[in-house]
């Protein structure tokens, strides 16, 4: 009984407790006692927030009794990655120089998720700062992925990801600067949904790349991304890079949502397939059979630039990196070294004792790209590359729906298989970079599994703004295939 | 001692904190002198996850400025970040602007002795958010305070048109009345609204070949006094240095300098210019400003007659000495009120005298401005017809303003209460005058006779008139009874 419940999916989930079939209250006790039991073996919480969560949902009980109107994601146990600031709990980014650091305020998606009455069941590991593709890079705790526990979870929402595959909760939020929500969904078996740059606000989210950053859900069906994103997409004052809402209206992404795109036309780029291993270029082939069985149009494109996303990606990122990161000095908040004799060793100490490695190394190269003498080399050239990479996707979208492609080239790998070889790590994000630097939407769905049994996600790409469609072309594989409905043997 | 020939080349950049009401990227309070720390916020602490929001009217207030400098005003700007480490930066970067500045390629004129005026290159006008203060008050450790941070600051770079110390400071407070005219600054030195540092050096003929001495800037200077002295120092230590060393302009041999005011002397900081590399970059999380025509017509709306055109008319069409028009228009509202008066019958001189004499006397007493001391401009216009028609004296003028701001009454009323009108009845002066020259006949005697001491005589016989009547009686006419008697 207690499994069924935790099987739900949000939307059920939600009617039934608002229409008082399910007690919020039995949920979040059935959602702590799963925490109790399998958090120790999967990791993916830095904290949890039991007592806090309980009464969130005695309160909506209580509302409910009352007889008064409650939110969207009412009820609804929903784990955020510690990159978003809130005001119960610390807000690490997993790193030891944010160990302790409380935030002042609430992210705007946060306040968002509270004013729709969900219950925030705790906050998810993830890479330090975000920078990682298997949250190995966490400067607090292991993740590791719930279908084999030998393996990463990816990054670097790797804890969200994991929270969502192994019951641990109903959704999650995470951030995606170069696939940090889709890759770890991909490896975890669950949807992942990185909106387009600009839909859903970014105040509160501590920076890695602010050009390419956003928050975005995870979840275990298409449905409930739609439903998460209903609550939190918009504009935001406060965010002077979220979209105005005129120029890009949101809608009401269940409304359609089974409703098939007519005369879908889908991309795919062979050249760019080829360097997958072949079991994941067998799923996505077989996903994109079961689109042209339903009467979609297939269609070969180029799409040249692809080629130096890496490399422009590790240019831009790491340079908004090594700024947004300058402020972690030890001055005004988190850790600051005791062994620093004036301020200039204020700073390098307690930097140098509060970052990691990759941290550093990205701090550094971003620095370095930035350097008068280096600027217009690497930094300039980068900014190049992604509008070449921003118009290969206009082009693109003048003919056809949809792009679709893998996530990741390979399924989840060991833990520490490649935590010694950074560029190794680095390629394991080819497919969902350029997303990220074009600014379009993409989200990754379950399509199989390979010999493993370990989960291959299926990539699909949309024109900016172009939510709506995106998560109904998605839901039209959803509503033929079961891959979603497969659950790790733990659970 | 050298007898070379030289000239003085100085730039100069300012800093000028604007009044907006609200910092430039939270909507902190911009005030000063409140508690350390307390005009606060996540977003200008530099908390992580926060996002600057641009604030429009600092963008305004600094666009009409570039207006009135004469300044190309860009169509499109960016923000850029400028990296440095300092505690009382908390992003450790800067949001500023790099290579899109919002002006540039303007000029300002300027005034100089004489009524005459110079043209000074403006090279560059963009905005920027200022750093907090780091406190060194006791005790082996700094504190920070952080009130300041975020503020908008206005950043004006000239070209090196200035040629002495006298014309760098007629630039500063020319700036400085600009920005007050504008209401776009309060512009108080003393609260260090405006920071000015000048880069100097000289260019030095001798046997006939050009030498340039090394440029030295002098760093954060806030008086008008420290800059025009810094100035003038400078000059001369480059001009001995350059005698004792030779030392001549050359790859990175810029130092930067700070004064001394105690010593009165410019002291070295940096010894070369620091390879600073800020790491400019375009900052992500703003968006860039797009200037369209309809919003720079609206912010065009906001220009004024600027103060160095008003001196120039009020010198012109109302023949006010260069001096009496530059002290007039150093505030818009007193400028404005100057002409308000005149308008309502006001003779511009007697205006003048009264506005700048007992007015600026009265508002600096009570803090505010002339225009702001209560008087209507016509009570003011009475007044000063009063002492044109020789109805009062001037300086019982001055002792009825004095009245008029305490009590609000009319000049005419005041002038009565105080017992203050001018005797210029003929008759009754007359009888007083017979008295008088019946008393003094060695005076008259004097007076009769012309020669050297008839002026005095004639001066000493008033006098006596004067006092007899408490110097009510109106001298010009005594003058007249007293001539027409005697002759
Ligand atoms: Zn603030």
């Amino acid at each position: 009984m207690q499994d069924d419940l935790l099987n739900m999916d949000c939307r059920e989930l939600r009617d039934g407790i608002a229409a008082g079939r399910i007690k919020s209250i039995t949920v979040a006790e059935a959602v702590f006692e799963r925490i109790e039991q399998y958090e120790p073996i999967v990791g993916a919480y830095i904290t949890t927030f039991k007592e806090h969560a309980l009464a969130k949902a005695e309160e909506i009980d209580a509302q409910i009794t009352a007889g008064k109107q409650v939110g969207q994601l009412a009820g609804v146990p929903i784990a955020v990655k510690d990159v978003l600031c809130t005001t119960f709990g610390a807000t690490t980014c997993a790193s030891k120089i944010l160990e302790n650091f409380h935030a002042p305020y609430n992210a705007t998606v946060i306040e968002k998720l509270l004013s729709a009455d969900a219950v925030i069941v705790g906050k998810t590991n993830m890479d330090e700062f975000a920078m990682g593709s298997s949250t190995e890079n966490s400067g607090l705790k292991q993740t590791v992925n719930p279908w084999d526990t030998s393996r990463v979870p990816g990054g670097s929402s790797g804890g969200s990801t994991a929270a969502v595959a192994g019951r641990l909760c109903f959704a999650a939020l995470g951030s995606d600067t170069g696939g940090s929500i889709r890759q770890p969904a991909s490896f975890c078996g669950v949807v992942g949904l990185k909106p387009t740059y600009g839909r859903v606000s970014r105040f509160g989210l501590v920076a890695y790349g602010s050009s390419l950053d956003q928050i975005g859900p995870i979840t275990r069906t298409v449905a409930d991304s739609a439903l998460m994103m209903n609550v939190i997409a918009g504009h935001d004052p406060a965010d002077s890079t979220s979209v105005d809402e005129k120029q890009a209206p949101v809608c009401d992404y269940l409304e359609k949502l089974d409703e098939p795109v007519k005369q879908l036309k889908i991309a795919v780029v062979p050249q760019f397939n080829a360097g997958a291993e072949s079991q994941v270029q067998t799923a996505i082939a077989d996903a994109i059979d079961v689109y042209k069985n339903l009467g979609a149009e297939i269609i070969e494109i180029e799409m040249p630039h692809l080629d130096y996303a890496i490399a422009a990606y590790y240019i831009v990122a790491t340079a908004e990196a090594s700024s947004n990161l300058a402020r972690y000095d030890g001055v005004h908040y988190g850790h600051r070294s005791e062994n620093a004799e004036d301020y200039i060793e204020v700073y390098s100490k307690s930097r140098a004792e509060g970052f990691g490695k990759e941290v550093k190394r990205r701090i550094m190269l971003g620095t370095y790209a930035l350097s008068s003498g280096y600027y217009d080399a690497y930094y300039l050239k980068a900014l190049k590359v992604r509008s070449l990479i921003r118009s290969d996707f206009t082009k693109a979208f003048e003919n056809c729906d949809c792009i679709m492609m893998p996530v990741s080239p390979t399924t989840a790998f060991k833990i520490g298989e490649k935590t010694d070889d950074p560029l190794k790590m680095y390629l394991s994000d080819v497919y969902t970079i350029a997303a990220n630097l074009a600014g379009v939407p993409a989200v990754s769905i379950p399509c199989g599994f390979d010999e493993n049994n370990l989960p291959i996600g299926l990539q699909i790409l949309a024109p900016a703004f172009g939510e709506d469609r995106l998560l109904r072309i998605a839901r039209m594989y959803e509503a033929r295939t079961d891959w979603h409905k497969k659950k790790p043997a733990i659970v | 001692m050298s007898n070379f020939p030289y000239k003085v080349v100085v730039g100069l950049e300012i800093h000028v904190q604007l009044c907006t009401k609200t910092k430039m990227f939270c909507g902190c309070a911009v005030e000063f002198g409140q508690p350390p720390n307390s005009r606060v916020c996540p977003v200008c602490l530099g908390m992580p996850g926060v996002l600057p929001v641009m604030n429009k009217q600092a963008f305004e207030h600094s666009v009409l400025v570039a207006l009135a400098l004469n300044c190309k005003i860009a169509e499109f700007t960016k923000w850029d970040r400028k990296s440095y480490y300092y505690p009382d930066l908390p992003k450790n970067y800067q949001i500023s602007q790099y290579d899109l500045p919002l002006g540039a390629n303007g000029f300002i004129e300027i005034p100089l002795d004489g009524g005459r005026t110079k043209r000074i290159g403006i090279t560059r006008v963009h905005l920027e958010e200022d750093a907090g203060k780091n406190l060194h008050t006791a005790g082996n450790f700094s504190q920070v305070d952080l009130n300041r941070a975020g503020t908008p600051l206005l950043e004006i770079v000239t070209e090196p048109d200035m040629s002495s110390a006298a014309e760098v400071r007629a630039l500063a407070v020319e700036l400085q009345r600009m920005v007050r005219f504008l209401g776009v600054s309060v512009a108080d030195m003393q609260k260090g609204h405006m920071r000015f540092e000048p880069n100097i050096n000289l260019v030095i003929t001798k046997d006939g070949s050009e030498y340039k001495t090394p440029i030295a800037e002098i760093k954060n200077l806030n008086s008008f006094r420290a800059l025009e002295r810094s100035v003038a120092v400078e000059e001369q230590r480059q001009l001995d240095e350059f005698l004792e060393t030779g030392r001549v302009m050359g790859m990175g041999n810029k130092t930067t300098r700070g004064w001394d005011d105690a010593e009165q002397t410019t002291v070295l900081l940096r010894e070369k210019e620091e390879a600073h590399d800020y790491r400019y970059f375009p900052e992500p999380d703003l968006v860039p400003v797009e200037m369209n025509e309809r919003w720079l017509n609206d912010i065009k709306a906001g220009l004024c007659e600027l103060p160095i055109k008003k001196q120039m008319r009020y010198v012109n069409e109302y023949n006010l000495s260069d001096y009496d028009a530059g002290v007039l228009t150093a505030e818009r509202s007193t400028a404005e009120f100057f002409v308000q008066v005149v308008d309502a019958g006001g003779e511009p001189k007697r205006v003048c005298n009264l506005l700048t004499q007992a007015g600026l006397k009265l508002a600096n007493e009570k803090v505010c401005s002339v225009a702001e001391l209560g008087i209507t401009a016509g009570n003011l216009a009475e007044l000063a017809k009063m002492i044109e028609a020789g109805t009062v004296s001037a300086s019982a003028g001055n002792t009825i303003m004095q009245e008029m701001v305490k009590s609000g009454a009319a000049p005419e009323t005041i002038a009565e209460e105080l017992n203050l009108m001018q005797k210029s009845d003929t008759g009754e002066l007359e009888t007083i005058v017979d008295e008088i020259i019946a008393a003094n006949p060695k005076a008259v005697d004097d007076v009769k006779s012309g020669g050297k001491k008839c002026k005095k005589a004639h001066g000493f016989l008033l006098g006596q008139v004067m006092q007899k009547t408490k110097g009510q009686a109106n001298p010009q006419i005594v003058s007249q009874i007293l001539a027409e008697k005697l002759n």
